[in-house]
């Protein structure tokens, strides 16, 4: 358990020391700081030209609907790419032999770092998502709905991505390992959007082609999930923008999700156990 | 785990295949507790594959091995081991003192003894000036210093050192040469894998040769000391007298009024002289030499060699 912990501190150590977490928070705040003044002019117009209340409130919630895609986004592409190097880059490096070579079991390596890595991203998560809930509440008066579930199941999203990244690393080299998640990554994005369009056409083969997309990756699925969460049910309901499913996933896919990452990470676990550092 | 007389590291027959390629065949030793125990072979010999494996990194796939008593890989046999790899690298983003501080976190050293055990071996190995620079900025040898310390850190019953002194100056060397002197006086073991013949003649009490992904040849150079070579130039030369002379060595060979031959240790020489000249033999010359590692690591190697 010590090993773990060990782990994990030198995890949260390598991201202050690289400027991760430094470089994550100004552009984090840069991002921010762009939504505010953009909902601030968006506001200000939708005052100026007496738009009924529940209008003004449906425009906004889609722009902070769009600030969250794009937090989604961001949150996707750290969760890949910030893991990416620490396995497979200490294993082709040597750096790993020492550290294997002390007494710990070598699955507390690997618990260690993806303990480590999902903190940093529910800290960079909970940090654009607190922030863009900040802006609309007090640039807008408007607030989205269940944002506690919506942040989490983007945080399982997140969370399943980080673990495929770590689950290359034990077997391919970082270049390989981000072209395959991101490559997966991809399989669940254009998975999700043919469900949704499939089912907006009527075309059942389409919908459940995309499905079976999700269930391969069930990045995609868990944002629709919150996005269907987070928005006014007006705004779901009229599929008024694209962040509006028309194909709602099943609440199955939460407990699918979580399975599958708990078996990518025992994955994970055997294959960094087996192999020759 | 083990007991404070018997062999610290015991191997079986271990085999390495990569893709069908032999690392290491058959690698069958005793390691015995207190010794400094060489493993000289070329580059690509087995030696590097060898070590890891008895230290659990990777899997046998034929054989087995205890280290310290336990089998290999076993995490409480780990606390006691030491392990330089021959290409150190560390987490370069941390300084040498946290690098340290990392490593024997991982051996489970509380924080005072750890401190001050840290301190200790960054004096030893000349490196307290520059404990908190980066390691990044550190040079090679500066990188090899500090993973010499980190393998001494949590005070190793059994220590690893793969080519400990391939990236350092002469002064350098000389530091690794007296760490090993002191490991031994405390009664470490070391298991030194190197292809610097000089350093494991000099640091070694036994040695094993590696050719070919096979133990060819164990010496206790130590206690056996090097044989001495003999070459006395005398006549007359008859085969009675060759043969009569095996009681004082072996490996006897005449060439040209030469006669060539291997003896235990100096004392056999006036013993030896005594008895050729009590045979009539007209005794012109005698010039012995020791065999040093190098004559005897290209005897083993082998013609076939090719370099590494």
């Amino acid at each position: 358990m010590r090993g773990i912990l060990t782990m994990v501190h030198l995890t949260l150590q390598e991201a202050r020391r690289r400027r991760l977490l430094l470089s994550a928070l100004i552009f984090g705040l840069a991002f921010l700081s762009l939504f505010a003044t953009g909902f601030h002019f968006i506001h200000r117009d939708l005052m100026a030209h007496e738009v009924l209340p529940f209008q003004r409130k449906l425009i906004l919630s889609s722009v902070m609907m769009a600030g969250f895609y794009a937090v989604n986004f961001l949150m996707v592409m750290t969760a890949v790419l910030v893991p990416l190097d620490t396995l497979s880059g200490e294993i082709s490096s040597g750096v790993i032999q020492t550290v294997a070579a002390k007494p710990l079991h070598r699955f507390e390596i690997i618990l260690g770092k993806w303990i480590g890595f999902s903190l940093i991203l529910a800290l960079y998560l909970g940090l654009m998502a607190g922030g863009l809930v900040l802006v609309g509440k007090v640039v807008g008066g408007v607030t989205l709905l269940r944002i506690g579930t919506g942040v989490s199941l983007m945080g399982l999203e997140g969370t399943l991505l980080l673990t495929l990244s770590i689950a290359g690393g034990t077997r391919l080299t970082t270049i390989a390992n981000g072209v395959t998640v991101l490559g997966l990554y991809g399989l669940a994005f254009i998975g999700g959007w043919m469900e949704q369009i499939g089912t907006l056409l009527g075309n059942t083969t389409t919908r459940y082609v995309g499905i079976v997309a999700s269930l391969f990756v069930p990045s995609e699925s868990l944002w629709q999930l919150a996005a269907y969460h987070m928005q006014p049910p007006l705004m779901r309901d009229l599929n008024l923008t694209p962040f509006s499913p028309a194909s709602v996933p099943s609440g199955y896919m939460i407990l699918w999700a979580i399975g599958y990452t708990l078996a990518v990470l025992s994955w994970a676990l055997w294959q960094f156990h087996k192999r020759n550092l | 785990m083990s007991t404070s007389t018997g062999p610290v590291i015991e191997a079986f027959g271990l085999r390495k295949l990569y893709e069908g390629r032999v690392a290491i065949d058959n690698l069958t030793l005793e390691v015995h507790r207190g010794e400094v125990f060489g493993f000289l072979g070329p580059n690509g010999g087995g030696k590097t594959t060898s070590v890891k494996m008895l230290l659990g990194l990777v899997a046998p796939t034929k054989g087995t091995a205890r280290v310290l008593g336990a089998p290999i890989g076993n995490v409480q046999a780990r606390a006691k081991l030491g392990f330089l790899p021959e290409h150190f690298r560390y987490h370069e983003w941390l300084t040498g003192r946290e690098m340290l501080r990392f490593h024997g976190r991982l051996y489970q050293m509380p924080a005072r003894l750890l401190n001050a055990r840290i301190d200790e071996l960054l004096t030893r190995v000349d490196l307290l000036d520059a404990a908190d620079r980066k390691i990044r900025e550190y040079s090679k040898g500066m990188m090899q210093r500090v993973g010499l310390a980190q393998a001494l850190l949590n005070g190793p019953d059994l220590v690893f050192l793969d080519e400990p002194t391939s990236g350092l100056d002469p002064l350098g060397r000389l530091l690794v040469r007296n760490v090993i002197g002191e490991l031994r006086q405390q009664g470490t073991t070391v298991f030194l894998n190197s292809h610097l013949l000089s350093e494991v003649e000099i640091s070694c009490d036994r040695v094993a040769f590696v050719k070919g992904g096979q133990i060819v040849r164990e010496v206790a150079w130590r206690e056996q000391s090097p044989i001495l070579e003999v070459e006395i130039q005398m006549k007359p030369i008859n085969s009675a007298l060759l043969k009569s002379l095996d009681v004082f060595g072996s490996d006897i060979f005449s060439n040209n009024g030469m006669v060539r031959l291997r003896v235990p240790d100096e004392e056999v020489l006036p013993l030896m002289t005594r008895w050729l000249v009590n045979q009539g033999v007209m005794v012109y010359q005698i010039r012995a030499s020791r065999k040093s590692l190098e004559t005897m690591f290209l005897e083993v190697m082998g013609q076939d060699h090719r370099p590494g």
